[in-house]
Protein backbone atom coordinates (compact mmCIF):
# COMPACT_ATOMS: atom_id res chain seq x y z
CA UNK A 1 0.00 0.00 0.00
CA UNK A 2 1.39 3.04 -0.84
CA UNK A 3 1.98 6.38 0.97
CA UNK A 4 -0.98 8.66 -0.20
CA UNK A 5 -1.35 12.48 1.30
CA UNK A 6 -3.93 11.28 4.02
CA UNK A 7 -1.45 9.17 5.52
CA UNK A 8 1.47 11.99 5.52
CA UNK A 9 -0.89 14.43 6.79
CA UNK A 10 -2.05 12.17 9.59
CA UNK A 11 1.53 11.38 10.53
CA UNK A 12 2.25 15.20 10.57
CA UNK A 13 -0.37 15.88 13.21
CA UNK A 14 0.04 12.74 14.98
CA UNK A 15 3.53 13.58 15.57
CA UNK A 16 3.08 17.89 15.74
CA UNK A 17 -0.54 18.28 16.60
CA UNK A 18 -1.98 21.71 16.35
CA UNK A 19 1.40 23.01 15.23
CA UNK A 20 0.98 22.00 10.83
CA UNK A 21 -1.76 23.75 10.00
CA UNK A 22 -3.49 25.21 6.41
CA UNK A 23 -3.19 21.51 4.74
CA UNK A 24 -4.19 22.39 0.98
CA UNK A 25 -3.45 20.37 -1.76
CA UNK A 26 -3.78 22.47 -5.09
CA UNK A 27 -2.90 20.09 -8.06
CA UNK A 28 -2.87 17.17 -5.98
CA UNK A 29 0.71 17.85 -4.06
CA UNK A 30 0.14 18.56 -0.81
CA UNK A 31 0.81 22.16 1.13
CA UNK A 32 1.01 22.27 5.08
CA UNK A 33 2.69 25.13 6.53
CA UNK A 34 4.19 25.68 10.60
CA UNK A 35 5.76 28.26 12.21
CA UNK A 36 9.29 29.20 11.53
CA UNK A 37 10.94 27.85 14.45
CA UNK A 38 10.03 24.60 13.80
CA UNK A 39 11.51 24.31 10.72
CA UNK A 40 14.37 22.12 11.34
CA UNK A 41 12.09 19.66 13.20
CA UNK A 42 9.88 19.20 10.43
CA UNK A 43 12.62 18.68 7.83
CA UNK A 44 14.17 16.16 10.12
CA UNK A 45 11.05 14.24 10.67
CA UNK A 46 9.95 14.22 7.03
CA UNK A 47 13.87 12.89 6.31
CA UNK A 48 13.94 10.10 8.86
CA UNK A 49 10.78 8.82 9.42
CA UNK A 50 11.02 5.41 7.46
CA UNK A 51 7.21 5.53 6.10
CA UNK A 52 7.48 9.05 5.18
CA UNK A 53 11.61 9.13 3.71
CA UNK A 54 11.20 12.76 2.21
CA UNK A 55 15.14 12.34 1.85
CA UNK A 56 15.22 14.82 -1.53
CA UNK A 57 14.94 18.84 -1.59
CA UNK A 58 13.62 19.71 -5.32
CA UNK A 59 13.17 23.41 -4.20
CA UNK A 60 13.83 26.24 -2.03
CA UNK A 61 12.50 29.78 -2.61
CA UNK A 62 10.88 32.69 -1.15
CA UNK A 63 7.87 34.83 -2.15
CA UNK A 64 7.08 37.97 -0.84
CA UNK A 65 3.40 38.68 0.24
CA UNK A 66 3.33 42.61 0.71
CA UNK A 67 -0.27 42.86 1.93
CA UNK A 68 0.43 39.76 4.81
CA UNK A 69 2.17 42.15 7.95
CA UNK A 70 3.46 40.16 10.03
CA UNK A 71 3.84 37.68 7.67
CA UNK A 72 5.31 39.07 4.16
CA UNK A 73 7.89 36.70 3.07
CA UNK A 74 7.28 33.02 2.98
CA UNK A 75 10.49 30.60 2.87
CA UNK A 76 9.30 27.34 0.65
CA UNK A 77 10.76 23.84 0.40
CA UNK A 78 9.49 21.23 -1.92
CA UNK A 79 10.14 18.14 -1.18
CA UNK A 80 10.41 14.45 -3.09
CA UNK A 81 10.05 11.21 -2.08
CA UNK A 82 12.33 9.48 -4.36
CA UNK A 83 10.82 5.80 -3.47
CA UNK A 84 7.22 6.42 -3.48
CA UNK A 85 6.89 9.28 -5.81
CA UNK A 86 5.34 11.88 -3.65
CA UNK A 87 6.16 15.60 -3.74
CA UNK A 88 5.13 17.41 -0.75
CA UNK A 89 5.25 21.80 -0.02
CA UNK A 90 5.64 22.89 2.98
CA UNK A 91 5.77 26.51 4.05
CA UNK A 92 7.28 29.02 7.04
CA UNK A 93 6.39 32.63 6.99
CA UNK A 94 8.59 35.58 8.92
CA UNK A 95 8.08 38.77 9.37
CA UNK A 96 10.11 41.37 6.58
CA UNK A 97 11.96 43.06 9.61
CA UNK A 98 13.26 39.97 11.07
CA UNK A 99 13.75 37.26 8.57
CA UNK A 100 15.46 34.85 10.67
CA UNK A 101 14.97 31.54 9.49
CA UNK A 102 16.80 28.08 10.60
CA UNK A 103 19.41 26.73 7.77
CA UNK A 104 18.46 23.53 6.18
CA UNK A 105 22.02 23.27 4.50
CA UNK A 106 23.17 20.81 7.69
CA UNK A 107 20.11 18.20 6.45
CA UNK A 108 20.26 18.86 2.33
CA UNK A 109 23.73 19.92 0.53
CA UNK A 110 21.52 21.43 -1.77
CA UNK A 111 19.85 24.19 0.34
CA UNK A 112 23.50 25.53 0.67
CA UNK A 113 23.10 27.86 -2.91
CA UNK A 114 19.46 27.62 -2.84
CA UNK A 115 19.36 29.73 0.28
CA UNK A 116 22.21 31.69 -0.54
CA UNK A 117 19.94 32.98 -3.57
CA UNK A 118 16.78 33.47 -1.39
CA UNK A 119 19.07 35.70 0.78
CA UNK A 120 20.48 37.82 -2.35
CA UNK A 121 16.69 38.00 -4.06
CA UNK A 122 14.45 38.45 -0.42
CA UNK A 123 16.54 39.31 2.32
CA UNK A 124 15.90 36.00 3.79
CA UNK A 125 18.53 35.35 7.20
CA UNK A 126 19.39 32.06 6.85
CA UNK A 127 20.94 31.41 10.81
CA UNK A 128 23.65 28.62 10.99
CA UNK A 129 24.49 29.21 6.89
CA UNK A 130 28.09 28.86 6.51
CA UNK A 131 28.71 31.34 3.78
CA UNK A 132 25.31 33.62 3.61
CA UNK A 133 26.51 36.21 0.69
CA UNK A 134 25.12 37.08 -2.50
CA UNK A 135 25.33 34.45 -5.20
CA UNK A 136 23.94 35.89 -8.28
CA UNK A 137 23.81 39.80 -8.22
CA UNK A 138 26.96 41.73 -7.62
CA UNK A 139 28.03 41.68 -4.41
CA UNK A 140 27.44 45.83 -3.60
CA UNK A 141 24.26 45.44 -4.26
CA UNK A 142 22.56 46.87 -1.51
CA UNK A 143 18.81 45.94 -1.84
CA UNK A 144 17.05 43.01 -2.64
CA UNK A 145 15.46 42.83 -6.00
CA UNK A 146 12.53 40.37 -6.20
CA UNK A 147 10.37 42.02 -3.02
CA UNK A 148 7.71 44.23 -4.53
CA UNK A 149 8.95 47.52 -3.10
CA UNK A 150 10.01 48.48 -6.20
CA UNK A 151 8.57 51.20 -9.21
CA UNK A 152 8.01 48.88 -12.48
CA UNK A 153 10.88 51.34 -14.50
CA UNK A 154 13.13 53.61 -12.64
CA UNK A 155 12.11 57.41 -13.34
CA UNK A 156 15.14 58.56 -12.67
CA UNK A 157 17.28 56.49 -15.78
CA UNK A 158 18.96 59.18 -18.17
CA UNK A 159 20.40 56.54 -20.58
CA UNK A 160 17.44 55.27 -22.01
CA UNK A 161 15.52 57.36 -24.64
CA UNK A 162 12.17 58.72 -23.76
CA UNK A 163 11.09 58.48 -27.47
CA UNK A 164 12.05 55.60 -28.52
CA UNK A 165 10.97 54.03 -25.30
CA UNK A 166 7.21 55.28 -25.87
CA UNK A 167 7.29 57.83 -22.84
CA UNK A 168 6.12 61.00 -24.00
CA UNK A 169 9.00 63.17 -25.77
CA UNK A 170 8.05 64.94 -29.43
CA UNK A 171 6.19 62.13 -31.45
CA UNK A 172 3.83 61.38 -28.85
CA UNK A 173 3.42 57.60 -28.85
CA UNK A 174 1.26 55.91 -26.37
CA UNK A 175 -0.59 59.37 -25.23
CA UNK A 176 -3.69 58.55 -25.25
CA UNK A 177 -6.05 58.95 -22.60
CA UNK A 178 -8.99 56.78 -23.84
CA UNK A 179 -8.06 53.52 -22.29
CA UNK A 180 -11.16 52.78 -20.96
CA UNK A 181 -12.96 51.99 -23.85
CA UNK A 182 -10.99 50.64 -26.57
CA UNK A 183 -13.81 49.73 -29.76
CA UNK A 184 -12.65 48.94 -33.47
CA UNK A 185 -14.16 50.92 -36.20
CA UNK A 186 -16.39 48.55 -37.75
CA UNK A 187 -14.14 49.60 -41.22
CA UNK A 188 -11.18 47.86 -39.43
CA UNK A 189 -13.19 44.87 -38.17
CA UNK A 190 -12.27 41.77 -40.60
CA UNK A 191 -14.60 40.69 -43.04
CA UNK A 192 -16.38 37.08 -42.46
CA UNK A 193 -13.63 35.52 -44.66
CA UNK A 194 -11.28 36.67 -42.28
CA UNK A 195 -8.98 38.74 -44.71
CA UNK A 196 -9.00 43.06 -44.63
CA UNK A 197 -7.20 42.54 -41.55
CA UNK A 198 -4.16 45.01 -42.17
CA UNK B 1 1.67 39.72 -46.52
CA UNK B 2 5.65 38.83 -47.16
CA UNK B 3 7.62 42.02 -47.94
CA UNK B 4 8.98 41.84 -51.19
CA UNK B 5 13.03 40.72 -51.68
CA UNK B 6 15.28 43.47 -52.28
CA UNK B 7 18.84 42.54 -51.84
CA UNK B 8 20.45 40.07 -54.37
CA UNK B 9 18.18 40.37 -57.04
CA UNK B 10 20.38 39.90 -60.26
CA UNK B 11 22.41 36.86 -60.60
CA UNK B 12 26.29 37.92 -60.10
CA UNK B 13 28.13 36.03 -63.29
CA UNK B 14 31.31 34.21 -61.90
CA UNK B 15 34.14 36.20 -62.83
CA UNK B 16 37.07 33.82 -61.46
CA UNK B 17 37.19 30.77 -59.32
CA UNK B 18 39.64 32.34 -57.22
CA UNK B 19 38.83 35.71 -55.90
CA UNK B 20 41.99 37.52 -54.64
CA UNK B 21 42.68 40.92 -52.41
CA UNK B 22 42.74 43.54 -54.52
CA UNK B 23 45.98 45.38 -54.68
CA UNK B 24 46.64 48.64 -53.13
CA UNK B 25 47.45 51.78 -54.76
CA UNK B 26 50.92 52.30 -55.36
CA UNK B 27 53.65 52.86 -57.83
CA UNK B 28 54.55 49.51 -60.23
CA UNK B 29 57.31 49.07 -61.83
CA UNK B 30 60.10 45.84 -63.67
CA UNK B 31 59.99 43.51 -60.37
CA UNK B 32 59.15 46.21 -57.85
CA UNK B 33 55.72 47.97 -56.41
CA UNK B 34 55.98 50.61 -53.77
CA UNK B 35 52.92 51.73 -51.78
CA UNK B 36 52.50 53.43 -48.21
CA UNK B 37 53.49 50.87 -45.48
CA UNK B 38 50.39 51.16 -43.91
CA UNK B 39 48.45 50.15 -47.34
CA UNK B 40 50.30 46.83 -46.88
CA UNK B 41 50.11 46.05 -42.98
CA UNK B 42 46.45 47.04 -43.36
CA UNK B 43 46.07 44.74 -46.29
CA UNK B 44 47.72 41.86 -44.52
CA UNK B 45 45.48 42.63 -41.15
CA UNK B 46 42.46 42.92 -42.58
CA UNK B 47 42.45 39.58 -44.30
CA UNK B 48 43.96 37.54 -41.61
CA UNK B 49 41.41 38.76 -38.04
CA UNK B 50 42.32 36.47 -35.66
CA UNK B 51 38.33 36.39 -33.51
CA UNK B 52 38.18 35.84 -30.01
CA UNK B 53 34.28 34.30 -29.73
CA UNK B 54 33.01 35.56 -26.17
CA UNK B 55 29.80 34.29 -26.30
CA UNK B 56 27.28 34.61 -23.82
CA UNK B 57 23.82 33.53 -25.24
CA UNK B 58 21.69 33.35 -28.42
CA UNK B 59 23.79 35.03 -30.28
CA UNK B 60 26.27 32.78 -29.65
CA UNK B 61 24.33 30.67 -31.35
CA UNK B 62 24.05 32.73 -34.36
CA UNK B 63 27.84 32.74 -34.42
CA UNK B 64 28.46 28.90 -34.36
CA UNK B 65 26.43 29.17 -37.90
CA UNK B 66 28.30 31.59 -39.06
CA UNK B 67 31.45 29.92 -38.52
CA UNK B 68 29.79 26.42 -40.23
CA UNK B 69 29.79 25.67 -43.78
CA UNK B 70 27.14 27.51 -44.68
CA UNK B 71 27.86 31.14 -43.94
CA UNK B 72 31.70 30.32 -43.56
CA UNK B 73 33.38 33.13 -41.62
CA UNK B 74 36.80 31.43 -42.64
CA UNK B 75 36.66 32.58 -45.84
CA UNK B 76 37.57 36.08 -44.04
CA UNK B 77 40.03 35.39 -43.06
CA UNK B 78 38.92 34.26 -39.35
CA UNK B 79 39.71 31.02 -39.66
CA UNK B 80 41.51 30.23 -36.67
CA UNK B 81 39.08 31.52 -33.26
CA UNK B 82 41.16 31.89 -30.51
CA UNK B 83 40.16 31.96 -27.24
CA UNK B 84 43.02 33.21 -25.70
CA UNK B 85 42.88 37.03 -25.67
CA UNK B 86 46.69 36.98 -25.97
CA UNK B 87 46.48 35.90 -29.33
CA UNK B 88 43.32 37.27 -30.54
CA UNK B 89 43.00 40.72 -32.67
CA UNK B 90 39.06 41.33 -32.80
CA UNK B 91 37.09 40.45 -29.76
CA UNK B 92 33.35 39.86 -30.28
CA UNK B 93 31.19 40.04 -27.50
CA UNK B 94 28.03 37.83 -28.56
CA UNK B 95 25.22 37.98 -26.19
CA UNK B 96 23.62 39.55 -22.47
CA UNK B 97 26.44 40.66 -20.09
CA UNK B 98 25.55 40.96 -16.61
CA UNK B 99 26.28 43.36 -14.40
CA UNK B 100 28.05 40.96 -12.66
CA UNK B 101 29.68 39.58 -15.94
CA UNK B 102 31.18 43.74 -16.65
CA UNK B 103 34.63 43.19 -15.12
CA UNK B 104 35.08 39.67 -16.72
CA UNK B 105 34.85 41.24 -20.35
CA UNK B 106 37.06 44.12 -18.82
CA UNK B 107 39.75 41.71 -17.81
CA UNK B 108 39.32 39.92 -21.18
CA UNK B 109 39.86 43.39 -23.24
CA UNK B 110 42.69 44.11 -21.47
CA UNK B 111 44.67 40.85 -21.78
CA UNK B 112 44.27 41.64 -25.65
CA UNK B 113 47.65 43.24 -27.25
CA UNK B 114 47.28 45.91 -29.57
CA UNK B 115 45.83 46.00 -32.03
CA UNK B 116 42.52 45.39 -31.18
CA UNK B 117 39.13 45.68 -32.49
CA UNK B 118 35.59 45.04 -30.35
CA UNK B 119 32.86 44.02 -31.91
CA UNK B 120 29.77 44.19 -30.00
CA UNK B 121 27.13 41.44 -31.94
CA UNK B 122 23.48 41.24 -30.99
CA UNK B 123 21.04 43.83 -28.97
CA UNK B 124 21.92 42.46 -25.32
CA UNK B 125 25.69 43.30 -26.14
CA UNK B 126 24.81 46.79 -27.91
CA UNK B 127 22.35 47.85 -26.05
CA UNK B 128 21.42 45.98 -22.82
CA UNK B 129 18.75 44.37 -25.36
CA UNK B 130 14.97 44.04 -24.15
CA UNK B 131 16.56 42.91 -20.26
CA UNK B 132 16.14 46.75 -19.49
CA UNK B 133 16.90 45.38 -15.84
CA UNK B 134 18.59 45.98 -12.60
CA UNK B 135 20.91 42.68 -13.75
CA UNK B 136 21.63 43.35 -17.43
CA UNK B 137 24.86 45.52 -18.08
CA UNK B 138 22.87 47.75 -20.25
CA UNK B 139 25.79 47.86 -23.51
CA UNK B 140 29.27 46.69 -23.47
CA UNK B 141 30.62 50.52 -24.19
CA UNK B 142 29.80 50.90 -20.69
CA UNK B 143 33.24 48.85 -19.83
CA UNK B 144 35.08 48.83 -23.00
CA UNK B 145 35.32 51.01 -26.21
CA UNK B 146 33.55 48.94 -28.95
CA UNK B 147 34.45 49.73 -32.15
CA UNK B 148 31.25 47.84 -34.41
CA UNK B 149 27.77 46.96 -33.50
CA UNK B 150 25.53 44.99 -35.02
CA UNK B 151 22.06 45.13 -34.43
CA UNK B 152 19.75 42.11 -33.99
CA UNK B 153 18.37 39.52 -31.91
CA UNK B 154 20.06 37.70 -32.94
CA UNK B 155 21.80 39.30 -35.91
CA UNK B 156 21.55 36.71 -38.45
CA UNK B 157 24.74 35.01 -39.78
CA UNK B 158 24.88 37.20 -43.04
CA UNK B 159 24.49 40.64 -40.48
CA UNK B 160 27.40 39.13 -38.53
CA UNK B 161 29.57 38.38 -41.53
CA UNK B 162 28.63 42.27 -42.19
CA UNK B 163 29.84 43.24 -39.23
CA UNK B 164 32.93 41.50 -39.79
CA UNK B 165 33.36 43.11 -43.46
CA UNK B 166 33.49 46.94 -41.49
CA UNK B 167 36.00 46.01 -38.83
CA UNK B 168 38.00 44.70 -42.17
CA UNK B 169 37.37 48.40 -43.50
CA UNK B 170 38.51 49.79 -40.39
CA UNK B 171 41.37 47.98 -39.97
CA UNK B 172 42.53 48.39 -43.33
CA UNK B 173 42.37 51.75 -42.95
CA UNK B 174 43.33 52.82 -39.85
CA UNK B 175 46.43 54.61 -39.04
CA UNK B 176 50.02 52.63 -38.13
CA UNK B 177 50.57 55.46 -34.93
CA UNK B 178 46.75 55.43 -34.21
CA UNK B 179 47.45 53.51 -30.90
CA UNK B 180 50.57 55.76 -29.63
CA UNK B 181 48.05 58.69 -30.07
CA UNK B 182 46.56 61.41 -27.71
CA UNK B 183 43.21 60.76 -28.96
CA UNK B 184 43.63 56.96 -28.22
CA UNK B 185 44.81 57.36 -24.87
CA UNK B 186 42.01 59.77 -24.03
CA UNK B 187 40.02 57.53 -25.06
CA UNK B 188 41.04 54.47 -23.08
CA UNK B 189 41.35 56.63 -19.94
CA UNK B 190 37.54 57.68 -20.26
CA UNK B 191 36.97 54.17 -19.41
CA UNK B 192 39.42 53.72 -16.85
CA UNK B 193 42.07 51.20 -18.81
CA UNK B 194 45.67 52.76 -18.60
Amino acid sequence: MSLTNDDIKQKLTEKFGEQVYEFEEPYGMLTFEAPKDLNLKVLNFLYDDEALKFRFMTDLCAVHYPEKTGRELAVVYHLHNLVDNIRIRFKVFTDINKPDIYTASGLFSAANWMERETYDFYGVNFVGHPKLKRILNVDEMDYFPMRKEFPLEDSTRIDKDDEMFGRGGTLGFCERTDHGNATIAEADKPDETGRNII
Amino acid sequence: MARPVSYNLVKKPLEADISIADMPEGQQGEGFFATKLSNVIGLARKNSIWPLPFATSCCGIEFMATMGSHYDLARFGSERVGFSPRQCDLLMVMGTIAKKMGPVVKQVYLQMAEPRWVMAVGACASSGGIFDTYSVLQGIDQVIPVDVYVPGCPPRPEAIIDGVMRIQDLVGKESLRRRNGEQYKLLLESYGIQ
